[in-house]
């Protein structure tokens, strides 16, 4: 078995088709620094991320494939589910070798399953979209916690920093520990040093706005009345709002 | 909080203490409005384009969103609430009717703005669904309306949605005035035989509602030519209008509601039809038929069918006809459409035209899009029929794909794909496995 062995960036991975091509060799299998390698293999080449290659790799593929495919692979990384890139260097492969345009030849397990992930990742992006609940902080900043199972806050800046253009906001991923700051003219990413008193999903009373508990209370109150109660069904509930949101809405604490 | 912070907090306190105290009136209110608007089961807030203007709060960009779902399972999406629940009316189907002793509330305008803008800051709605009983005239209400939705734009320079009621009765010029401010404007036909409508609302005839109606669709049709001339010229109702049917409480068919909404869809304006299963909220009134749940199923296969005109082609009169006036509740409208007519199937998926493999049972749009688009690269097999995502249990009597010879709905006869469809699942008995022999011991 064949071996590259890269850094696991995005551009590590363009970098390694660029490898692939040029030295004609093509891995069975990518695996990160440090990992142990695969049984049974034959040969290990080490990959060195380099900008120009990469991007060379993704001109040519902008070239070759609409943009909703672009942007599928690029959700198709974010989606950090293992072997994704595996199947994101099968996919370039064939788009590089094929004449024609084969993001929408479905009947391929790798075009179909390519696409499969950059939905679930879309809905997860649209998830966050949702379910972001934004507390006011003493200090007039928004603070929302998210803990998303892929790592779709990236794509979701160009919402909110066009509809909360004129509040400070930070949306803070707890799980991968980073996330977004933006002070009224873009989003930053942000990493805190100390970020434990941010993993409770709440913000510390004191720390709270003085009138944001009331309307944590008003937005509860009035999401109670709206329920008819003839029409209950807490299964069509739980399938649009999956519970692992739950614990960042104040309706549902 | 610094000391400094605490200070000046405590110096201001009884001013703070002044505004909870308004904000907890205006909790009680909130309850009470929203108890009695929860009815209007409008929700949509897509199909405007209002970017972000830089500085200023909120966007309607894109598709609308569902910020929560209710434990009935309704999505919130707007912040949907009266201006007041009193009225002067007395219509038999509606909470909120003059005879009926429920809690009554106003809310002013300013807090309803303020309660909107608070709300949208926090990513709990999308906008604002505004709409309220009808006090003194038709024309009071509707204009302290407006001042809600034109201080949301003028004065906040809010971006976000909005939807109004247009109040039935209400002038042309408060309706274009509206239109103005609002990204969607409704009225809503309520019950669809103009003769049941006298019997529950004796105060209201069709003509008060499609009045409304029509200025809606003048103004947005007069707003499209002036747009075509200055590209500035101020919006009207960017995302067109909607209305509402109840169903189940007058005794139209399924025929007479699907008729209408095929009217109603050829209005150049109108973008949404929505049916609302009715709820017996007057249980005492004799008009109302007893029911002892509302007819939600009925209401699926409506909204059903309403997809079937919108997005699959098909036309009121196939769905439904005079032999056939009401939809089939055990099995949906485009099952039961193809089971009617066995002579247009099988549909071969690799030759067929899009308009047709949308007919196939178990083919929706996103599956018939993906077919279209894969077979350019090769033949379709029904592996990757099912790979795509199409329901093969009722796809295989109504497809070919140059496979074997399968039991289609021809060789098989509609009664039968009926009922291998329609057979209810035993549900599996606890701690006993299907795979596992058992052997019986007689006592």
């Amino acid at each position: 078995m064949i071996v590259f062995r890269y850094d696991k960036t995005f551009e590590g991975l363009l970098t390694c088709i660029f490898d692939a091509y040029s030295r004609k060799v093509f891995p069975q299998k990518l695996v990160g620094e440090g990992e142990p390698s695969p049984l049974f293999t034959e040969e290990e080449h080490g990959v060195i991320t380099e900008t120009t290659k990469s991007s060379r790799v993704w001109k040519a593929l902008e070239k070759k494939l609409p943009k909703e495919a672009c942007s599928m692979l690029m959700h198709v990384w974010l989606s950090e589910l293992p072997e994704s890139d595996d199947l994101l260097f099968r996919y370039i492969r064939k788009v590089i070798d094929s004449p024609h345009n084969v993001s929408t030849n479905f009947t391929d397990d790798d075009v179909l399953e390519v696409h499969k992930i950059a939905k679930k990742v879309s809905k997860e992006r649209l998830n966050l979209i949702q379910f972001v609940r934004f507390q006011k902080a003493a200090d007039d900043m928004f603070f929302a916690p998210v803990s998303p199972i892929f790592n779709s806050l990236p794509l979701t800046m160009n919402y909110f920093t066009d509809r909360f253009a004129d509040q400070k906001w930070l949306i803070y991923d707890i799980r991968r520990r980073y996330g977004f700051y933006y002070d009224l003219k873009t989003a930053q990413e942000v990493s805190l040093d100390d970020d434990t008193h941010l993993l409770s999903g709440k913000l510390d009373e004191e720390l709270m706005a003085k009138d944001e508990k009331l309307f944590q209370k008003m937005w509860k109150s009035y999401f109670q009345a709206l329920t008819i109660k003839e029409r209950f069904n807490p299964r069509l509930q739980r399938q649009h709002m999956p519970r692992r949101y739950w614990k960042f809405l104040p309706e549902k604490n | 909080m610094t000391p400094f912070f605490k200070d000046l907090f405590a110096a201001f306190s009884s001013e703070f203490s002044f505004f909870v105290k308004m904000n907890e009136q205006v909790h009680e209110k909130l309850k009470v409005l929203a108890e009695s608007a929860k009815y209007d089961i409008s929700c949509a807030s897509s199909g405007t384009t209002r970017k972000n203007k830089p500085g200023t709060i909120g966007s309607a960009e894109g598709w609308g969103i569902c910020h929560s779902f209710t434990e009935d399972g309704r999505c919130v999406s707007l912040l949907k609430i009266m201006l007041t629940n009193y009225c002067i009316y007395d219509c038999a189907y509606c909470i909120n009717r003059r005879s009926n002793d429920i809690k009554r509330a106003t809310l002013t305008v300013n807090e309803l703005v303020d309660l909107t803008i608070e709300f949208y800051r926090r990513n709990y709605i999308e906008g604002l669904f505004l709409s309220s009983g009808v006090i003194n005239s038709p024309d009071y209400t509707m204009e302290r309306m407006v001042r809600v939705v034109k201080d949301l734009r003028t004065v906040h320079r809010y971006n976000g949605y909005i939807h109004m009621k247009s109040i039935p009765g209400a002038s042309s010029e408060l309706v274009h005035e509206a239109g103005l401010y609002a990204d969607r404007l409704s009225v809503n036909v309520e019950i669809p035989k103009e003769t049941n409508l006298k019997m529950l609302a004796p105060e209201k005839d069709h003509q008060s509602v499609y009045k409304p109606m029509f200025y809606i669709q003048q103004g947005v049709l007069q707003n499209k030519e002036e747009r075509m001339r200055f590209r500035h010229a101020p919006r009207f109702a960017p995302a067109g209008q909607s209305t509402q049917m109840i169903v189940g409480a007058t005794d139209e068919t399924d025929k007479d509601i699907l008729q209408l909404s095929t009217a109603l869809y050829q209005r150049p304006s109108m973008k949404r039809v929505y049916y609302s299963g009715y709820i017996p909220v007057n249980t005492y009134d004799p008009r109302l038929p007893a029911l002892k749940q509302a007819p939600l199923v009925r209401e699926n296969r409506l909204y059903q069918a309403d997809w079937l005109m919108r997005f699959y082609e098909f036309k009121a009169s196939e769905i439904v006809d005079d032999a056939f006036p009401n939809l089939d509740l055990e099995i949906d409208p485009k099952l039961a459409w193809a089971l009617r007519h066995p002579e247009a199937f099988p549909v071969d998926v690799n030759k067929a035209d899009y308009s047709m493999i949308l007919r196939v049972p178990g083919i929706g749009v996103k599956s018939a899009k993906l077919i279209v688009a894969s077979r350019r690269h090769g033949r379709i097999t029904s592996s990757a029929l099912k790979k795509i995502g199409v329901v093969m249990k009722k796809a295989q009597y109504f497809i070919t794909c140059h496979e074997l010879a399968t039991f289609t709905v021809n060789e098989a006869s509609p009664e039968y794909v009926r009922k291998v469809l329609t057979a209810v699942k035993k549900p599996a008995k606890k701690g006993f496995d299907e795979r596992q022999l058992t052997i019986h011991f007689p006592d």
